[in-house]
C-alpha cells in the first residue's frame, strides 16, 4: 500500500477508471497539459491521450452541456468544474438537465456523469472560489452528492461515483487535498454510495458530520473523551442520499447528537439530518439536536476566514451544551 | 479539394473574407517608430509623458506585488507585465465619469480611476475595506467569474443611456472569457440596445494554461463582434498609441449614439496566471516568451519618447522611485487596517433591515468577539 494525499488518491481513481472503461472521459478547464489547477489530473492526458483527457474552451455551462450530450452518446463523462464557486454558471446543466435525464425520459435516457469539483474553505482563495454549496446540490432530486473526508475514501468513493448510473456531484475539500496522507491500496476498490462511516464509536454523544469537519470532530471528540465523555463520530461520506439507518441507530444508542458542517447555518446538510433524527428518533433523545455551522454570511474575505470557519473548539462548546442539557 | 467555381452562395468564402478583414492595427512598431501616421491620435507631449509614467509605475507595481506576495504580505495577485499598453492606454482614453467593470487582472486601471492603492492591496489580501469603493469613483469590483462583467457592462451602459449621461462603460475580459456565454450575451445586449459600451478582450494568449487556439476556431476574437452586429477591431495590444486610438474612437462613437464597440488587444502576460501556484513552464516555451518580450510596450514607447526628447533614464528613475515610495506607504496603511471580525461580516450582509437569523448571530458573535 502507498501513502497518498487526497489529491493523489483522486488522480489514482481517475486513472483506474480511465483504464477500466473506455467510455470514461475526463475534461474541463486546464485539466490536460496542465494537469488541473490542483493537479488532480496530473499526467492523465499523457497516459490516455487527448481523446480521453482534454481541455475545453473556458465555459462552465459549456462543460455541463457537453457532459449531457456525451452521456447521450453513451459516454461516462467525468468533467471538472475548476472551483465549485463557479457552479452557478453551470446550474442549468446540473439541476435543470442532468438531474432530470432519467425522469423526463421516463427512464429511457440516463446520465452517468460525475462532476468533480474542489470546494470548501480555509486556503485563502480569492472571493467566489471557496464555499460549501453541497446543500444546493442535495436539494435537487435526481442528484447524488458525495464528499470524501480523506485519501482512502476519496479513491473508493470516486470509483463508485464514476461507475454509478446516475449523475453524481463529487466534492473535494480544498483543505484536505494535501493536508495529510493515508494508506491507499494501489489496486481498485469501491466504497458504496449512501453509506456512512462510523469513524469512532462512543456511547454518550453522536457527532454527525462530513468533509473537512470530520477531522475537526475527531479532534473535538478527543478533547471530550479527556473529560470522560464517550463520543461517536459519523462521517456521512454521501450527503445525498443520507445513510439514515446509521444515523438513527447511533442516536438510539447515544441519545444525544450534534451535527457539524462547514457550510452556513441556513445552507448545507445539517438541517436535513436534524429533521431525520427528530422524525425518527425523538423518543430516544435526551437533549435537542444542535448544529455547529458557519454563520449566515457570504463566504468571508480571505483574511477573515479562519475566525469564521467552525472548528474543534466550537464543536466542543456545542457538544457540552448537549451533554449537560 | 478541387478548386471551387465562383459561387453566389459560398459560406466558406464569406468567412474567409470577413476573417481577412481583421488585420491587426498598429501605429507604433516594435522599434518605437510611427508606421501609421494617419491613425496617430496626436497626444500632446504632456499626455505622452503621463501615459509612459503610468506604464512604468504599473510595471513597478507588478514587480513589487509579486515580491510582496512571495513574502506573504499580499494575497491574490494576477500579474500584469506585458499588458500595460492594453490596460493603461485604453484607460487613458476615458474620462472620470466613465464606468469600469474590470476583470481580476485589471487592478491598474481602477487604481488610475481613483481606487486608493492601499485598498487595492487590501482587496488582494482579502479584507473588506479593500472592496469599499470610495464614493465618486466609477468602478465595480474586479470580477472573479470569467466574463460576468460583460453582461453587467451592458446593464450599466443601458442605465447611462436611460439617464442621458454623456459617458461610457468599459469592461475587460481575456481570450478565455470570450468562450463564456456571458461574453456573447453582453455584446449582443449592448448592440441590441445600442448602448454606450466598450468591450475589451485582452488576448494575452493563454487562459491559465489553455492556449488561444483551443478556445475557438475563429481566426480572431475581434470578429466575434460581427455576430452581434457591432463595430469590432483587432489592435496591437502592446502598442500604446494604437490601443489609445481605437479606444478613443470607440468612446466618441458611443457617446454620439453609435453604440458599443468590441476591441481585441493582442498582448502577452509575461508572468504566471496568478501567484497561486501557476507554473507557465508547464504550457509555454521560453522561446515564445522571448518573442513577445521583444515587442514590450515599455521598450517601444520609451524609444518613441526618447526620440522626441520627452523621456530619459533620469525621468524613468524618478518614476520608479516614486512608485516604490507610494507602494511602501500604501502597504503601511494596509497593515494598519483593523482585524476583520465575524460581526463585521454579518453587519454588511444586508443594506435594509437585518433578518432574524443574522440579528441573532450578530448578538452571539458580538459578545464572543468583545472578549
Amino acid at each position: 500500500m502507498a501513502q497518498m494525499t487526497m489529491i493523489q488518491a483522486i488522480t489514482d481513481a481517475l486513472r483506474t477508471e480511465l483504464k477500466n472503461d473506455e467510455n470514461v472521459l475526463v475534461f474541463g478547464e486546464d485539466v490536460g497539459v496542465n494537469g488541473g489547477v490542483f493537479r488532480a489530473t496530473e499526467g492523465l492526458q499523457k497516459e490516455f491521450g487527448e481523446d480521453r483527457v482534454f481541455d475545453t474552451p473556458l465555459a462552465e455551462s459549456g462543460i455541463g452541456g457537453l457532459a449531457v450530450g456525451l452521456s447521450l452518446q453513451g459516454f461516462r463523462p467525468v468533467p471538472e468544474i475548476q472551483f465549485f464557486g463557479f457552479v452557478y454558471e453551470v446550474m442549468d446543466s446540473i439541476s435543470g438537465q442532468l438531474a432530470r435525464m432519467s425522469f423526463r425520459s421516463a427512464g429511457h435516457f440516463h446520465a452517468p456523469v460525475t462532476i468533480r469539483s474542489p470546494f470548501g474553505g480555509g486556503v485563502a482563495t480569492p472571493e467566489m472560489h471557496a464555499d460549501s454549496l453541497e446543500g444546493l446540490m442535495a436539494q435537487q432530486p435526481g442528484l447524488k452528492v458525495v464528499i470524501p473526508s480523506g485519501p482512502y475514501d476519496a479513491k473508493g468513493l470516486l470509483i463508485s461515483s464514476i461507475r454509478d448510473e446516475d449523475p453524481v456531484i463529487f466534492l473535494e475539500h480544498m483543505k484536505l487535498y494535501r493536508s495529510f496522507r493515508e494508506e491507499v491500496p494501489e489496486e481498485e476498490y469501491t466504497i458504496p454510495l449512501g453509506k456512512a462511516d462510523v469513524k469512532k464509536e462512543g456511547t454518550d454523544l453522536s457527532i454527525i458530520t462530513y468533509g473537512a469537519m470530520v477531522r475537526e470532530s475527531l479532534k473535538a471528540a478527543e478533547e471530550l473523551e479527556k473529560e470522560g465523555h464517550s463520543v461517536e463520530v459519523i462521517d456521512l461520506r454521501t450527503v445525498q442520499p443520507l445513510d439514515v439507518e446509521t444515523i438513527i441507530s447511533s442516536v438510539e444508542k447515544t441519545n444525544r447528537a450534534i451535527v457539524v458542517q462547514e457550510a452556513q447555518r441556513q445552507a448545507g446538510i445539517a438541517a436535513n439530518v436534524v429533521a431525520e433524527i427528530t422524525e425518527r428518533a425523538i423518543l430516544s433523545l435526551e437533549a435537542p439536536v444542535l448544529r455547529v455551522t458557519a454563520p449566515d454570511t457570504i463566504y468571508p474575505y480571505a483574511q477573515g476566514e479562519n475566525t469564521w470557519l467552525p472548528g474543534a473548539k466550537d464543536i466542543v462548546e456545542t457538544a457540552k451544551k448537549v451533554l449537560e442539557f | 479539394m478541387a478548386a471551387k467555381k465562383a459561387n453566389a452562395f459560398d459560406p466558406e468564402q464569406n468567412l474567409r473574407e470577413i476573417e481577412d478583414k481583421f488585420e491587426m492595427l498598429q501605429i507604433l512598431n516594435d522599434e518605437g517608430e510611427i508606421i501609421n501616421k494617419e491613425m496617430d491620435p496626436g497626444l500632446s507631449d504632456e499626455q505622452l509623458t503621463e501615459l509612459m509614467t503610468r506604464m512604468v509605475w504599473t510595471r513597478i507595481l507588478d514587480q513589487r506585488s509579486i515580491s510582496l506576495n512571495r513574502q506573504g504580505r499580499l494575497g491574490f495577485y494576477a500579474p500584469t507585465a506585458g499588458q500595460e499598453a492594453s490596460q493603461l492606454a485604453s484607460h487613458f482614453a476615458l474620462e472620470s465619469e466613465d464606468f469600469i467593470l474590470p476583470g481580476y487582472r485589471d487592478v491598474p486601471q481602477i487604481i488610475f480611476h481613483g481606487l486608493p492603492l492601499e485598498q487595492a492591496f487590501l482587496w488582494s489580501r482579502g479584507h473588506f475595506h479593500g472592496s469599499d469603493v470610495p464614493d465618486g469613483v466609477n468602478i465595480f469590483l474586479p470580477q472573479i467569474i470569467i466574463g460576468a462583467q460583460y453582461i453587467q457592462a451592458a446593464g450599466v451602459a443601458l442605465g447611462k443611456q436611460k439617464r442621458g449621461e454623456k459617458s461610457v462603460v468599459i469592461t475587460y475580459t481575456g481570450d478565455g472569457g470570450t468562450s463564456q456565454g456571458d461574453f456573447y450575451e453582453g455584446i449582443n445586449f449592448a448592440g441590441a440596445f445600442n448602448s454606450p459600451a466598450i468591450f475589451i478582450i485582452q488576448n494575452n494568449q493563454y487562459a491559465i494554461s489553455t492556449p488561444r487556439s483551443l478556445q475557438t476556431k475563429a481566426k480572431t476574437l475581434a470578429q466575434k463582434g460581427i455576430a452581434a452586429g457591432i463595430p469590432s477591431v483587432l489592435v496591437d495590444g502592446m502598442d500604446p498609441l494604437a490601443v489609445y486610438a481605437v479606444t478613443k474612437q470607440a468612446r466618441e462613437r458611443a457617446i454620439n449614439g453609435g453604440g458599443p464597440t468590441l476591441i481585441e488587444t493582442m498582448c502577452y502576460r509575461y508572468g504566471p496566471h496568478t501567484m497561486a501556484g501557476d507554473d507557465p513552464t508547464r504550457y509555454r516555451t521560453s522561446e515564445t516568451d522571448s518573442e513577445w518580450e521583444k515587442r514590450d510596450p515599455l521598450i517601444r514607447f520609451r524609444k518613441y519618447l526618447e526620440g522626441k526628447g520627452l523621456w530619459n533614464e533620469e525621468k524613468e528613475n524618478e518614476v520608479i522611485d516614486r512608485a516604490k515610495e507610494e507602494i511602501k506607504a500604501a502597504i503601511k496603511k494596509a497593515d494598519a487596517a483593523p482585524k476583520q471580525k465575524v460581526s463585521d461580516f454579518l453587519n454588511i450582509m444586508y443594506r435594509g433591515e437585518m433578518p432574524q437569523n443574522v440579528k441573532e448571530q450578530l448578538d452571539i458573535y458580538t459578545e464572543k468577539e468583545s472578549k
